[in-house]
């Protein structure tokens, strides 16, 4: 375990002196500034769309952090040569990905905790609320999500050849997925068989990563989610990292790595 | 045949083709000064139902059915109806029953329930959506209706809707509807009559120029600027006027005995035999 968390620890400081979250970050604060910047009719206290903005920025900045600081990881060891003193320290090859994993998912979860700090500073600013339990579930769903991801993008990196590739294939893959898997079944169920069935098996072995996606609850106020449901995401969103996980260890461990 | 003839024929047909492009560009209305239209150009106007969808979706909290979910029937938002007419939509309608586990899963993570904006004031979150779609879309006149109507009847902000209604007859200057919607609003927030009464002419010449010789003319907002202006002459004493113009009411109205009892009363006030 000390291997790992030591490898993770490494991700996580390469991450802190990057510039990408920072940029990301302004970025964030200088279109949500912009957004409650507009007079809408003289009326200050309308904030759902201010919420609204703020957090896709997040959620596009929270993927856009998880899957490039992924993406370069194993290449960029590669490149650098230092992969092989690493697996030969002995370092087991499960052990580095696990490493890589846990630094990209903790660095990401740093990145989120900061964006939801800022999103409840804004929402606080125009609401005089602070539902505080409900940006945590939100925020832990985020990360939970970001996990998959993570996990997604290790195995794309083993995969395919550069980084710009794998980024931007997972890039894709996610979004494609938030947006349209939620309606899979419906357009499945519109479909004549064979494919009807091909289509909602695919609906099935799918992650849903817009199970974690909790936004819309947050921006209208609506209550708790249930807390047996937060566990049963949370089992979710654990299983299929688990998954991507052990099917890049399958790849990367017979893979010769030069 | 010489090469340079297709050449000369393909330019002749081009320098037409702009030329035609460019004065059909200049005939139509100038709304190209915003920075949506710089940006993006026509296709801003596919953004703006999306955004007037939007606004819909906040009208009920988050929930909204989707384009894979069944549409209204009569193809207009809940949100636009509840302007026009109070609706009161069955609320377990559009309830769809849970076709799997994951879509079951799923609703604990989405507004799923089909529910209306409730407390005083809360209306004002649509409005960013609506001031959006205007921009996007200057010549979509039910933005400027509905929104006139939120500002006006929810928030109690007449000037504010009053401008907006404004705004959107600067970019729609024959349009009935807001021209009706700001007849209301002389009418009802600033019970200033004979500017009320001279807004509603406007939109009923506008109707008639627009609406009269169609085969579905839109019946129903001629029908609410009729009853509208009827009811202002009435409250003012111009029995003759509102009686002239329930009479036209009748005639388009959907419910015609309602309005020929009204008939019926301004008769009797006036001495006249039924």
């Amino acid at each position: 375990m000390n291997t790992i968390w030591a490898l993770a620890k490494v991700v996580v400081l390469e991450m802190v002196r990057r510039k990408d979250f920072y940029v990301l970050f302004i970025l964030t604060v200088l279109l949500t500034a912009t957004a409650g910047s507009v007079n809408l009719f003289n009326d200050r206290s309308i904030v759902r769309y201010l919420k609204e903005i703020c957090l896709l920025l997040i959620w596009a900045s929270g993927l856009v952090i998880a899957i490039t600081c992924t993406a370069r990881q194993i290449p960029a060891e590669r490149e650098s040569r230092t992969i092989f003193p690493l697996l030969a320290k002995p370092v087991t090859r499960g052990q580095f990905l696990l490493g890589k994993f846990l630094g990209c998912w903790v660095a990401t979860g740093l990145a989120v905790a900061l964006f939801y700090l800022f999103f409840g500073l804004v929402s606080a600013s125009r609401d005089h609320e602070w539902p505080v339990l409900n940006y945590l579930q939100a925020a832990w769903l985020h990360w939970m999500m970001l996990g998959i991801v993570v996990a997604f993008t290790l195995l794309g990196s083993i995969i395919f050849a550069a980084p710009s590739s794998n980024g931007t294939i997972c890039f894709v893959s996610a979004a494609g997925i938030l947006l349209l898997s939620r309606h899979l079944n419906k357009v499945a169920l519109s479909l004549a068989e064979p494919l009807q069935s091909l289509l909602y098996a695919f609906y099935f072995a799918l992650p849903h990563l817009e199970l974690f996606d909790a936004r819309d609850l947050v921006i209208h106020g609506a209550e708790l989610i249930r807390w047996d449901m937060i566990a049963l995401a949370t089992l979710y969103a654990a299983s299929y990292t688990a998954f991507f996980l052990f099917a890049a260890w399958l790849v990367f461990r017979r893979r010769p790595l030069n | 045949m010489h090469t340079a003839l297709p050449l000369a024929l393909a330019l002749a047909v081009a320098l037409a083709t702009g030329g035609r492009l460019l004065l059909w560009q200049q005939s139509r209305a100038h709304d190209t000064g915003s920075v949506f239209a710089l940006l993006l150009g026509e296709s801003r106007r596919a953004f703006a139902s999306q955004v007037f969808l939007k606004a819909d979706a906040y009208f009920h909290r988050g929930f909204y059915t989707s384009v894979f979910d069944l549409a209204l029937p009569e193809g207009k938002t809940h949100l636009a109806k509840a302007a026009e007419s109070h609706d009161h939509h069955n609320h377990t309608q559009q309830q769809h029953p849970n076709r799997d586990w994951i879509e079951t899963f799923g609703r604990n993570f989405y507004p799923s329930e089909h529910r209306h904006i409730e407390r005083l004031g809360e209306a004002r979150e649509i409005l960013p959506w609506l001031r959006l779609a205007a921009e996007l879309d200057p010549h979509r006149v039910d933005t400027y209706t509905v929104a006139a109507y939120w500002l006006r009847e929810r928030l109690n902000k007449v000037n504010e809707a009053e401008a907006f209604l404004r705004e959107g007859l600067r970019a729609n200057p024959d349009s009935y509807e807001i021209l009706g919607e700001l007849g209301r609003l002389y009418a009802e927030n600033h019970r200033d009559v004979p500017r009320a009464r001279a807004v509603f002419d406007l939109a009923i010449v506008k109707w008639l120029r627009q609406e009269a010789s169609k085969p579905n003319p839109d019946e129903l907002a001629y029908a609410q600027i009729l009853g509208q202006l009827a009811a202002l002459e009435e409250s003012t004493g111009n029995l003759d006027r509102a009686l002239a113009h329930f009479t036209r009411l009748k005639r388009v109205s959907p419910a015609p005995d309602t309005v020929q009892k009204r008939i019926d009363e301004l008769k009797a006030k006036l001495g006249r035999p039924l």
